[in-house]
């Protein structure tokens, strides 16, 4: 496997909300699920995964809660909350668009 | 939705912050230890675990930064680091933080309070409706070309402007008058200072009566029923605030007056003195009114909406000198001049006030350069520790923000102290100014904090941003390079805090330079012989009513039965009568022709001041007889058409001959006296200049305003209340006024060139101190930066003098400089104070060599200390230092 392409600038916060779209996270969890789940071809630098964490809990886009984790130890799960999905319903249609427009480019020529 | 969710991030980072801070640190720490576990599953060791975990993350302290950079009240918590530096900071040298905030607090502190009193006086608008259109309208000779040339306005003529020209909306007239007034029931008696205003005067002005109405047209004509308005003032002081009033009668000198209205509390025109009003015309006779030669009254004139002063004022001025030509043989002048009404308030003490506000922010500029100068030197011994943190990647800004925080917190705690103090002088300054116009407007109210607040951040900025700036500089890294052994120190830091000294010793020049001749000019005022007696001199001054007095011999019997009872009481030298004494104001003038030299042409009639004498007052109050000879008692009733002229009359008019045996024919009256002696000038207000004089025999009868002058033996305050006594035993029902020394009123009337020229003197005083200060630290810096070379100097066998030498020129070159640029400065500000200087030239050589001697000297001091010092230093204990 060759060195992993760097996350599109700016679609990190479409991955995080979307990856917690479905039940609260933490952010270990989110961490591992965004690489899973993109078949390990986005990794995100693991770290820098919290400022944006808490940038977007600023925002009031998600929300933090302490909770027992699945090995019992207290972690910092993230929900999405009604602002956050309306959120990531824009970003979304903002990556459709995006992807679109560069397929367009990138197959036309 | 959204925005209740970040309302509640933002408590939360605000009330919780030191929690949440735990809990990032937690929620990192979880993360690691997952993928520790992960590691350690795959089959690592517990080390190796460690160090690929912390790969994959990234440095926990950077991400944790970074996420907290993402939290609200960021800026909040870097302010109050930056905050806490600064106190510390400041903490570790409390001797310099002292002094730079006491400097910070009288610069602001003043330059408050004297803006506090400009914006009152100078900027507020007057509280009458639209007053940018109020203009006063003046009679101007076109002779007439010193001073302001306004010269008060006859009725003949005002009646005549108001009737026949339609360029203004209205206009009113007024002219002060004083009454004595008493109640219906023989009440206390007391002199208050009235007014006399045409009907449309309070109406034209925006005026309407707290109570009652104001005057109707018909009220305002000559004969007509007395009527009066009282002040808010006089209504609350002397009737209780009772409503009742109005209907009632009051007596005005015995006459009684139906009181018809209440003026609002704000209404204090033309001054707060006047207690109350009476109409125009009630105070005229039939012949007077219509009078276009007795210059007594002031008009107030309304500007029409859409049309301009200047040419509503052509249109009177035309009219006015076709006045002056049907009036050809009398003092009617050929046109008028106006001027906002603002600025006829406040004329005399514009250009004092500016001053003074010129020369506070001056200080405060000084101040600033001091603080900014000591902020220099401290940061000079930190510019290691700044050249690291900048090196380390410490931004330029955030350094800068964090110098900025402590000249803020100095100018902060300086303001704070400065605007409590200059509450208390503002009030002070307001009480004591006697001649203060709208002093009753003064007060603290939300420009006011604005302007202060505004002025600590401004300083804060003056003072902070050099210092800051340069020891941010390009040359940070060069910080590191130089050697710990450096030689000569920073150059271009001495040079910086060379040229703020160079602007301090300039603007402190020019400081000390303005209040010298300000102050030379007030103690010419307050020494020059005023011409007669001031010390052991006491006045009082009665009028008697018309209605009881009503025949000469009457008023000559009280006139004379006060003097006798005066003369004899213990303690009193001498006692005279003078309608108005030396000093004591304008009372009235008259235009003159004389028998024996008939004019041919004249644009301006000549004229002079009038006073009314007995026979005792020239050698009571002491002013000597040059020629002829005095009053006697022969000159009396029938028997008064005599005149005693002053010294100044005499050598104008009659140059090379001897006035005695000549005569004078006054104008208005068209009677002719005969010249008897001639008497020594005396001013007739002490700041301004001197004018001819013609004096009457007040055995006349004609005068019912007196001054009761006594010279006495001892204190003169000790023997008003036996002459008061004097006076009731005669007449019961008589007030007197204006009991005062000849010392208070030359005080009076030099109040405000005392307080100019003593607050000037202050700043400048204060700014000579701060001057001293900064050349002293400058200088004790510049040597600690120097004594290894100077060691080294001393070891290769410099002589002590040569290196006291060395540092003198070095502190001394700065205050040279500024030394040529303030003289030049000091005499641009000279020429800029002119108008208030009195007796003295501006370009005074005597002020300016005692006002830059003191300045040298006074920097010779601050210097010859480090100086001294330096030539102390022991070559091998210099050359030891690190």
């Amino acid at each position: 496997m060759g060195k992993p392409s760097d996350l599109v600038q700016g679609t990190l916060d479409l991955l995080i909300l979307k990856t917690i779209s479905f039940e609260p996270q933490h952010g270990w969890a989110i961490a591992k699920r965004i690489q899973q789940i993109s078949n390990e071809v986005l990794q995100v630098q693991q770290g820098s995964l919290y400022p944006a964490l808490h940038r977007l809990e600023q925002q009031g886009w998600v929300r933090g809660k302490w909770a027992e984790s699945e090995s019992g130890r207290q972690a910092k799960f993230y929900s999405l909350t009604a602002a956050g999905r309306a959120q990531m319903e824009r970003e979304k249609e903002n990556w459709s668009r995006l992807s679109a427009a560069i397929n367009l480019v990138v197959e036309g020529a | 939705m959204r925005g209740l969710e970040k309302f509640r991030m933002a408590m939360l980072m605000l009330f919780r912050r030191k929690a949440e801070t735990a809990r990032l640190s937690d929620e990192l720490q979880f993360h690691l230890d997952q993928q520790i576990k992960e590691n350690l599953a795959r089959g690592m060791s517990a080390e190796e675990a460690r160090y690929a975990a912390l790969r994959a993350f990234g440095n926990p302290s950077v991400l944790r930064e970074e996420a907290r950079s993402n939290w609200s009240w960021n800026w909040m918590e870097k302010f109050l680091r930056d905050l806490r530096y600064g106190v510390r900071t400041l903490m570790r040298s409390p001797g310099f933080a002292l002094t730079a905030i006491l400097v910070m607090a009288l610069g602001i502190g003043a330059t408050t309070s004297l803006f506090t009193i400009v914006r009152a006086v100078l900027l507020k608008p007057l509280p009458f409706r639209d007053p940018n259109h109020l203009v006063m309208v003046y009679e101007h000779f076109r002779a007439d070309n010193g001073g302001d040339g306004m010269n008060p306005v006859s009725p003949g003529d005002f009646n005549d402007w108001r009737k026949q020209t339609h360029g203004f909306e209205d206009m009113a007239a007024w002219h002060e008058d004083d009454f004595d007034l008493t109640g219906e029931h023989e009440e206390l008696p007391e002199v208050v200072q009235g007014a006399a205003g045409s009907w449309n005067l309070f109406s034209l002005l925006g005026a309407p009566m707290a109570l009652g109405r104001a005057f109707l047209p018909e009220e305002d004509q000559v004969g007509a029923n007395h009527v009066v308005v009282l002040t808010w003032n006089l209504f609350e002081r002397r009737f209780g605030g009772d409503p009742s009033i109005i209907g009632r009668q009051i007596r005005l000198d015995t006459t009684p007056y139906l009181v018809v209205g209440v003026l609002p509390r704000w209404f204090t025109y033309p001054e707060a003195r006047v207690q109350l009003w009476v109409p125009y015309a009630s105070t005229f006779t039939p012949e007077t009114i219509l009078k276009h030669d007795m210059h007594q009254s002031r008009v107030v004139a309304r500007v029409k909406p859409g049309v301009s002063a200047a040419a509503a004022a052509k249109e009177v001025g035309a009219l006015q000198y076709q006045l002056h030509l049907a009036n050809a043989s009398a003092p009617v002048a050929e046109d008028v001049r106006i001027r906002p009404i603002l600025d006829d308030m406040v004329k005399d003490v514009k250009t004092p006030l500016t001053v003074l506000l010129c020369a506070v922010g001056c200080m405060l500029l000084i101040a600033c350069l001091n603080v900014s100068n000591l902020l220099v030197a401290r940061s000079a011994t930190k510019r290691k520790e700044l050249s690291v943190r900048g090196a380390l990647g410490g931004s330029r800004l955030t350094l800068i923000a964090e110098q900025m925080t402590e000249s803020l917190l100095i100018c902060v705690a300086g303001g704070t102290l400065g605007i409590m103090l200059s509450l208390g002088a503002t009030q002070w300054l307001a009480t004591h100014w006697q001649a203060l116009p709208r002093a009753e407007a003064i007060r603290l109210d939300g420009t006011v904090a604005l302007f202060a607040v505004g002025l600590v951040f401004v300083t804060a900025l003056l003072a902070g941003l050099l210092p800051a700036i340069s020891s941010t500089g390009s040359g940070i890294l060069t910080g590191l390079q130089e050697s710990s052994r450096s030689i000569g120190g920073s150059a271009s830091r001495a040079t910086l805090r060379k040229v703020l000294l160079t602007a301090e010793i300039a603007l402190t020049v020019v400081l000390l330079v303005s209040a010298g001749l300000l102050f030379k000019s007030f103690l010419h005022l307050r020494t020059s012989n005023l011409g007669c007696a001031t010390d052991h001199v006491l006045t009082m001054k009665y009028g008697l009513p018309e209605k009881q007095y009503d025949t000469p011999e009457k008023v000559i019997a009280f006139h004379e039965g006060i003097l006798e009872r005066v003369r004899r009481l213990p303690g009193v030298v001498a006692a005279g009568l003078v309608s108005t004494p030396p000093g004591g104001g304008y009372e009235n003038d008259y235009v003159f022709t004389l028998p024996e030299h008939p004019s041919t042409s004249f644009q301006l009639q000549d004229d002079a001041m009038t006073r009314s004498v007995d026979p005792g007052y020239f050698s009571a109050i002491q002013i000597p007889l040059i020629r002829g000879r005095f009053f006697t008692n022969q000159e009396r009733l029938d028997h008064y058409r005599y005149t005693v002229i002053s010294k100044m009359f005499a050598d104008k008019f009659f140059p090379n001959e001897d006035p005695i045996g000549k005569h004078v024919t006054i104008g208005l009256t068209n009677t002719t006296y005969e010249i008897i002696g001639v008497v020594g000038d005396v001013p007739w207000n002490v700041a301004q200049p001197i004018r001819s004089t013609m004096y009457f025999p007040i055995l006349s009868g004609k005068a019912t305003m007196a001054t009761i002058v006594v010279r006495t033996a001892g204190d003169p305050l000790l023997l008003a209340v036996p002459v008061q006594q004097q006076v009731a035993a005669l007449d019961p029902a008589l007030p007197v006024s204006d009991v005062l020394t000849m010392e208070q009123i030359v005080g009076k009337s030099t109040a405000t060139q005392s307080f100019s020229a003593s607050l000037i003197l202050a700043f400048a005083i204060l700014s000579l101190l701060l001057a001293a200060i900064g050349l002293y630290g400058v200088l004790s810096y510049l040597v600690t930066q120097r004594i290894t070379e100077i060691g080294i100097r001393v070891a290769l066998g410099a002589q002590r003098g040569e290196v006291l030498r060395l540092v003198l020129m070095d502190g001394l070159g700065p205050v040279l400089v500024g030394l040529v640029i303030g003289i030049a400065g000091g005499a641009t500000a000279a020429n800029l104070i002119r108008s208030i200087l009195y007796g003295t030239k501006p370009l005074d050589v005597g002020v300016f060599v005692i006002m830059t001697g003191t300045l040298l000297l006074t920097a010779l001091l601050a210097c010859a200390l480090p100086a001294l010092r330096a030539s102390r230093i022991e070559p091998m204990q210099a050359l030891r230092i690190e």
